[in-house]
């Protein structure tokens, strides 16, 4: 069965994952602008980021058949020195013009802290001002149900359309809000930290499929570049419908993303 | 009991057959952790570690007949204020809201 991961950072990841996602059926991945563990010393950091992002790892991933694309941003872990962040935010309007960009993510809040908030208003402004997919980043585990809602009603506050920005990370405390104010929903597969692909498989039987996909977030952390794959053999395991699997794994990444005309779903 | 749209098509012994040594296992995870905690050194004597405590009030969860309890285990493990902090306290999270948290709001 073909999948597409939206969610991925393949600059932590070596040749050999490409290898095995693309044999496991993987067609496309999108990945979003994050935290590298470690806080860059100055913006040419990013303007290096961004062009791994936007040169390197289009080139690796086509050497296994994957198409790759991404969202650019200054993560929520590296806004809390906001005069930082915005010399390092003046660098996106050239990057956005790369052919595989998708638009801003993945922003939001880490702490829940005010200066995490201005720099995510300001995201969401020029997402605005410049008609962007939002790809939203939900903060860890006690601090996950405040900054989700705190970043729904930051969201509601512009012009953004809650069908063109996908809520990520949600689990079972947040789900239902996502679902309920119209954003896309993504469930992030982690061994330990956020949703295993048999509570993910639980989600889609309380909640359906409407909306929601799921995504490995695989990075240098305790993560699982296969984890999609997983809550696929997961679902069949439990007698679910190919054609729940392939909707909640293909269908709704290629329905969001391709609000996109820069998705290309590769081959599936 | 949250509404169901999409049933697992397995019946509840076919749930139970399938899940059940690998969540034993993780049941005998959490008793041998606890047992762990109390053979280490205790150093000063303290308050039992928050972290510990909140583990100990997700177990109640777990053994009522209310159900949703996977979402109601992550609430009580949830910061419940409502406003932002004045500064971020470091980047990472411990997993349940320290007792001493100062919000700043």
């Amino acid at each position: 069965m073909t999948y597409i991961d939206p969610h991925i950072h393949m600059v932590s990841r070596t040749t050999d994952d490409y290898r095995r996602m693309a044999l496991a059926g993987c067609t496309a991945i999108t990945e979003p602008a994050f935290w590298a563990g470690f806080d860059r010393s100055s913006p040419q950091g990013f303007f290096d980021y961004y062009r791994q992002l936007t040169e390197t790892e289009p080139a690796r991933a086509a050497l296994y058949g994957i198409k790759h694309h991404c969202w650019l941003c200054v993560n929520p872990k590296e806004a809390e020195d906001p005069g930082f962040a915005r010399e390092v935010m003046s660098l996106l309007p050239k990057f956005l013009e790369e052919p595989n960009v998708l638009g801003i993510g993945e922003i939001g809040l880490n702490k829940n802290s005010k200066n995490e908030m201005a720099i995510l208003e300001e995201h969401l402004a020029f997402a605005e001002d410049r008609n962007q997919l939002v790809l939203v980043h939900t903060p860890h585990l006690e601090d996950k149900r405040k900054g989700t809602l705190l970043i729904m009603d930051a969201i509601a506050n512009t012009k953004l359309q809650p069908d063109r920005v996908l809520i990520d990370h949600v689990e079972e405390h947040t789900v239902a809000d996502v679902l309920d104010r119209g954003f896309w929903a993504g469930m992030t597969l982690y061994p330990e930290t956020k949703c295993t692909p048999q509570r993910a498989a639980d989600i889609i039987e309380i909640f359906g499929t409407e909306r929601l996909w799921m995504n490995s977030a695989g990075d240098w952390g305790d993560s699982d570049p296969l984890a999609v794959p997983k809550a696929i053999v997961e679902l069949r395991r439990r007698g679910h419908s190919p054609e729940t699997i392939r909707k909640a794994t293909l269908e709704n990444p290629k329905t969001f993303l391709g609000q996109s005309p820069r998705f290309d779903a590769g081959d599936a | 009991m949250a509404e169901t749209r999409n049933p697992n098509p397995m019946s509840r012994t076919d749930v139970v057959d399938a899940y059940f040594l690998e969540h034993r296992a993780k049941l005998l995870d959490i008793a041998a952790f606890l047992d762990r905690v109390d053979r280490a050194d205790h150093g000063t004597d303290g308050p039992e570690d928050f972290r510990i405590t909140a583990m100990r009030n997700a177990l109640q969860v777990l053994d009522d007949d209310q159900g949703e309890r996977a979402r109601r285990v992550l609430e009580l493990m949830s910061d419940e204020t409502t406003d932002l902090v004045d500064t971020a306290p470091g980047k990472g999270a411990c997993g349940t809201p320290p007792p001493s948290t100062d919000n700043g709001a």
